[in-house]
């Protein structure tokens, strides 16, 4: 089983979608996540194990982003394939019989247009285990809370990149604060900084999607 | 729509700061890319909310920070200056905030010229706010009205020139870039925006015409700067943000071709090839712009410029004093530098020093030499079309960046080479008309993303 794992996750962490892709180039023609899960649910291979094996090839693909080893559309393309064997896993996350590691709501703050960023957190996250619900930009702190109320026991990613938006930041902790004290609520975004984000009530700060990712699992394993 | 035909800049020699063939003069007797550089200054608010309740102290410290900039222009014997009031997000959706901070802006600018003949101007840059609709509606609706009226409510109030940094386009740009998708970004600049900057430079040089002043000019901002900045924190090859900021030309070129005069916008580091095609004076901003972002393009960008901005800077308390009066007056002493330069006739070996400093560090710089902007921009005047203009371009950057390296005069990571080829590869199989083009990029274009139609498509 190790060796299935190892291979599915250096598939995804590749980026190999399926045998008709043409990405990556020293690997056209050849079976993808694609053929890959089918075959090895046809094989009775438990859901949890290939979920294991898409995970760790994400982990390895974000860290190798980390270290400025590979570029944002490798790291695009992992999370395609991910997202790949995650088609054939729906079934078993609606019945229950494999689980997220939890749900990450994420958004741009009221005001704010700036996506970009936010959106590699979100892909980094998801790619790493957790749910992810991504709000979108502009994200009025009504949103926020709402989507706390339909997520018990989710965290909060708030994202803002301009000085006159990132005030905005504070109003929304407060307001999910204020309905779910315990909700972890971490801030980012090119002017915000750990003071800032220890000012405003964040639980946590990251200049980067890993920090998020080590955030989240830091608060979930004490959790 | 006025087409180059034929550049205005055709040797790489002439193509070089304080110079442009066609200087715009202010009412206040600036004379811009006449011979001459001039520092433009640009900030914006430290973290604070834009309300009813806040605003009496915002209007007090933009004041505040125009009359310290203006005291230091006479300290350091500067003779003139342009003031860029980059509106946030706020004051563009209510207008009479930009238009309140103008007047006041305007009424100091107008105080200094009175009393010590200070030469000024004040650009106005409100927010392209289309984007705030996802997928965006750009050519009506309540975001359009208030744009328009923010430009000619501040135009009224005594702003002189208009400019904007507009998104058209950015929907699909976005994850273009993010993809390294080399046919999605032409499509996007090429297509997509140059369709837009056609129908929203009609109506800033119309706003500019009936209140005598001068439409200035766009930028690739949320294109090429995007690209830049990623490239920057390595997440995407810099080979591939060299190759977007030559597109980028493309699309900005539109506002001149609709009547836009200049001076060109700061953030256009693509001004250069356009300062090639247009004769009109750019605004441009390296090294001292670091205050608002990194670059690797530091030097070179001054190579050509005419006016010498900062980009941003917060208003915050640093040991010198206030920060936009700090970055002013580095800009000042940038400016001394080309202005001695020019004065004693050793422009072109400091010209040289800004290229050859930066130019085999980065690709990005790279492209934005003279020796290079000048093939460039003959190559988009040559071409029939906005898109055979992007793809030869595009072509062209990618076989001269080769042959930079076959000759050892610029260095890259070996893991961007592969995107040269990728690049190539996804270009060589594009039709030569745009027609053909389009037909070939449609069914991918997500509606939920992008609404075709507010392109006239």
């Amino acid at each position: 089983m190790t060796d299935f794992v190892e291979t599915l996750a250096f598939y995804v962490e590749r980026g190999k979608v399926n045998k008709d892709a043409p990405y990556p180039p020293d690997l056209r023609g050849q079976e993808g996540v694609d053929e890959l899960v089918k075959k090895a649910l046809s094989q009775g291979v438990d859901p949890d194990t290939i979920l294991k094996g898409c995970i760790l090839g994400m982990q390895r693909i974000g860290e190798k982003f980390g270290q400025n080893k590979v570029f944002v559309p490798d790291l695009l393309m992992a999370a395609k394939a991910m997202n790949t064997a995650m088609v054939h896993l729906k079934p078993f996350f609606i019945s229950g019989t494999v689980k997220r590691k939890g749900t990450f709501v994420i958004g741009t703050v009221s005001g704010d247009l700036h996506d970009i960023g936010k959106n590699l957190v979100a892909m980094v996250v998801e790619g790493n285990g957790w749910e992810v619900v991504d709000l979108g930009v502009d994200v009025q702190v009504e949103k926020f809370v709402d989507a706390v109320k339909s997520h018990p026991g989710c965290a909060v990613g708030l994202s803002a990149l301009l000085t006159t938006t990132m005030v905005n930041m504070e109003k929304a902790i407060k307001a999910i604060k204020q309905f779910s004290p315990e909700t972890p609520v971490i801030v980012g975004g090119a002017p915000v900084t750990q003071t800032f984000a220890d000012q405003i009530g964040a639980d946590g700060y990251s200049p980067d999607p890993q920090g998020a990712v080590q955030f989240l699992t830091r608060v979930f394993e004490t959790n | 729509m006025k087409r180059f035909q034929q550049l205005a800049i055709s040797n790489a020699q002439d193509l070089i700061f304080g110079k442009a063939p066609h200087p715009v003069v202010t009412r206040r007797g600036l004379v811009i890319g006449g011979g001459k550089v001039y520092p433009e200054i640009n900030f914006t608010l430290p973290p604070m909310e834009i309300n009813d309740r806040t605003f009496p102290n915002i209007l007090e410290m933009y004041k505040a920070i125009v009359e310290d900039i203006c005291k230091r222009a006479l300290d350091l014997y500067v003779d003139g200056f342009v003031v860029e009031f980059e509106t946030l997000m706020e004051m563009t959706k209510n207008p009479h905030y930009a238009i309140e901070l103008t007047s006041a802006m305007n009424d100091i600018l107008e105080k200094y010229y009175a009393q010590h003949g200070l030469k000024t101007a004040l650009r106005i840059t409100p927010n392209d706010l289309r984007e705030f609709l996802r997928p965006p509606i750009l050519r009506s609706g309540e975001f359009w009205e208030k744009m328009l009226e923010t430009f000619a409510g501040c135009a009224k109030a005594g702003a002189e020139m208009l400019s904007i940094e507009s998104t058209g386009g950015k929907e699909i740009h976005d994850a273009a870039l993010l993809m390294c998708h080399i046919r999605e970004v032409l499509f996007a600049l090429t297509v997509l925006g140059v369709r837009d900057m056609t129908f929203l430079w009609e109506h800033i040089v119309e706003i500019a015409s009936q209140s005598g002043t001068f439409a200035g000019g766009d930028t690739a901002c949320g294109f090429g700067n995007t690209a830049m900045i990623l490239a920057e924190r390595r997440h995407i090859p810099k080979v591939f943000s060299s190759v977007v900021r030559t597109i980028s030309a493309v699309r900005s070129l539109v506002a001149y071709e609709q009547g836009a005069i200049g001076p060109g916008k700061d953030c256009g580091y693509e001004n250069v090839f356009l300062k090639a095609i247009t004769g009109l004076p750019m605004s441009m901003e390296g090294k001292s712009a670091a205050c608002a972002h990194l670059s690797s393009v530091g030097n070179v960008a001054s190579a050509a410029c005419d006016l010498w901005s900062n980009e941003s800077i917060e208003n915050i308390k640093l040991l010198g004093g206030m920060a936009p009066t700090i970055c002013f007056e580095q800009l000042v002493y940038d400016c001394r530098l080309m202005n001695q330069a020019l004065k004693t006739g050793t422009d072109s070996v400091l010209k040289s020093l800004f290229v050859q400093s930066d130019t085999g560090l980065d690709p990005q710089a790279f492209v934005l030499s003279p020796e290079m902007a000048i093939p460039i921009a003959k190559i988009i005047v040559e071409s029939p079309t906005p898109y055979l203009a992007g793809k030869n371009v595009a072509l062209f950057t990618i076989e001269r960046i080769r042959e930079a390296l076959q000759q050892n005069q610029l260095h890259i990571e070996e893991r961007e080479i592969a995107y040269l080829n990728l690049m190539e590869e996804q270009l060589s199989g594009l039709p030569e008309e745009e027609s053909r083009f389009i037909e070939l990029m449609l069914p991918s274009i997500d509606p939920a993303k992008c609404r075709i139609e507010e392109y006239g498509l």
